[in-house]
């Protein structure tokens, strides 16, 4: 086989080394790049919502994005494709962002929080696992979005072409976007350092097939620990790093930009990780198949992004913990926030539910 | 013959581990169009005993499981 446990494990530390690097270089404590965090920044850059703290124009996602799209024409897996429920993917992106941004991360930032000692996200990874479950349990009965069909080369260049783009246009007019001068927002690295990273993390994440979600999956569906080995190199690396550099701090309460309400934290990954399985990938996986031509996983990231617009606009997504004067002051989300978890829950059983399918159609 | 084109992961290899669950075939032949699911067949096939011969036809790939 091509695709080896090295494959991915390589891929694994690499990610784990650059979330340490991003960090070091300014991006936000414990985050290095959160998929969620940052397409939210992105929305909010965008005018999209205007939550003042969370505004910029991320590198990483476009790196990502651009890298998985060099890869997969230099090794000639770049296919367009699409037509496999588009609203429902939409629908799906906009829940599992509103489910990141009650937990307040990604899987990936979920694992960098676990690996720099914040136990509020061993909570989210809980829930992750379950949320999980249930997906593969509807996986297993015969739940499917239908086939995608192939398309256009133009279809599959849409999203590149698109945040390269917004790429160009933040470089020459940076006056067109809100950046935010304070909070999580304002922190970030060098421009075209965060680019460079999140290009070849883009590359070896389309190489490795890396996808945070897929780990638990295909142990619960297959036995099969590959994808799962990713998950925990990049656990393992940024551990390492953390306490080699001193970054490592153990504890429930205060950690950074990450609220201590223990249901919150479960019950937003429980929606993350049911949410991923039914898109066929964590929110790394929708850049890194979106850059690979699926134009179903371009249309996921759309609705994550209005996801995360949503969920700002209509105060859903959680606040951190916050430590003034010494007082610690426990975040968590407004009384619309915990309407809102329920709702989405129940929205995605209902597309659980309603998009059983039988199998043996597939039989030709 | 599976017939897995256009399906998004996992949904090939669940396909695949059902055929071979419910009917214990000694051969399978499986379409499937996308690099990472003939991996991921393959490795299936292989934690299950089969041995898999791939042929690739232009953008698609043909699986034929033999034990």
């Amino acid at each position: 086989m091509k695709i080896t446990n090295r494959t991915i494990v390589l891929a694994g530390i690499a990610v784990g080394i650059a979330a340490l690097l991003l960090t070091a270089l300014g991006n936000p404590a414990n985050m290095g790049f959160c998929i969620a965090c940052f397409e939210r920044d992105i929305a909010g850059a965008l005018h999209l919502h205007s939550a003042k703290v969370v505004q910029y124009v991320r590198p990483e996602i476009i790196g990502l994005v651009l890298g998985a799209f060099l890869m997969s024409l230099t090794n000639k897996e770049f296919r367009a494709k699409a037509g496999s429920a588009p609203a429902t993917h939409f629908v799906l992106g906009a829940l599992v962002m509103i489910g990141a941004l009650v937990f307040l991360g990604c899987p990936l930032r979920m694992v960098i929080r676990i690996a720099g000692g914040d136990l509020s996200a061993l909570c989210g990874l809980a829930g992750f696992i379950v949320g999980i479950y249930v997906g593969t349990l509807f996986l297993d009965k015969g739940f499917s979005l239908r086939r995608a069909y192939e398309n256009n080369a133009a279809e599959g260049t849409i999203l590149p072409l698109v945040l390269l783009g917004l790429f160009l246009l933040f470089l020459a007019v940076p006056s067109l976007f809100q950046l935010s001068q304070a909070g999580p927002g304002s922190l970030h690295a060098p421009v075209f350092v965060s680019l460079l990273i999140a290009i070849i993390i883009g590359m070896l994440a389309q190489k490795a097939r890396l996808c945070l979600a897929g780990g638990f999956r295909d142990l619960i569906l297959f036995k099969d620990v590959n994808l799962l080995s990713g998950f925990v190199t990049i656990f393992l690396t940024i551990l390492v790093g953390n306490l080699f550099l001193g970054r490592f701090h153990l504890g429930l309460t205060g950690q950074p930009i990450a609220h201590s309400d223990i249901w919150l934290n479960v019950l937003g990954m429980v929606i993350v990780g049911w949410g991923s399985v039914l898109l066929g990938g964590c929110p790394l996986r929708q850049l890194i198949l979106a850059g690979s031509g699926n134009g179903d996983s371009a249309v996921t990231v759309l609705g994550m992004i209005a996801g995360a617009a949503l969920s700002h606009n209509l105060a859903l997504a959680a606040s951190p913990d916050v430590v003034k004067e010494g007082v610690l002051k426990i975040g968590s989300v407004s009384p619309s926030g915990h309407v809102a978890v329920p709702i989405c829950l129940i929205i995605l059983a209902f597309l659980s539910f309603t998009n059983l399918t039988k199998e043996e159609q597939n039989h030709a | 013959m599976l017939d897995a084109r256009g399906c998004s992961c996992p949904m090939p290899v669940i396909l695949v581990q059902k055929a071979i669950k419910i009917n214990h075939p000694s051969t399978l032949e499986v379409l499937v169009d996308e690099a990472c699911a003939k991996e991921n067949v393959t490795r299936l096939a292989q934690n299950q005993g089969y041995q898999v011969t791939v042929t690739q036809q232009g953008s698609e790939y043909k699986l034929v499981l033999k034990k």
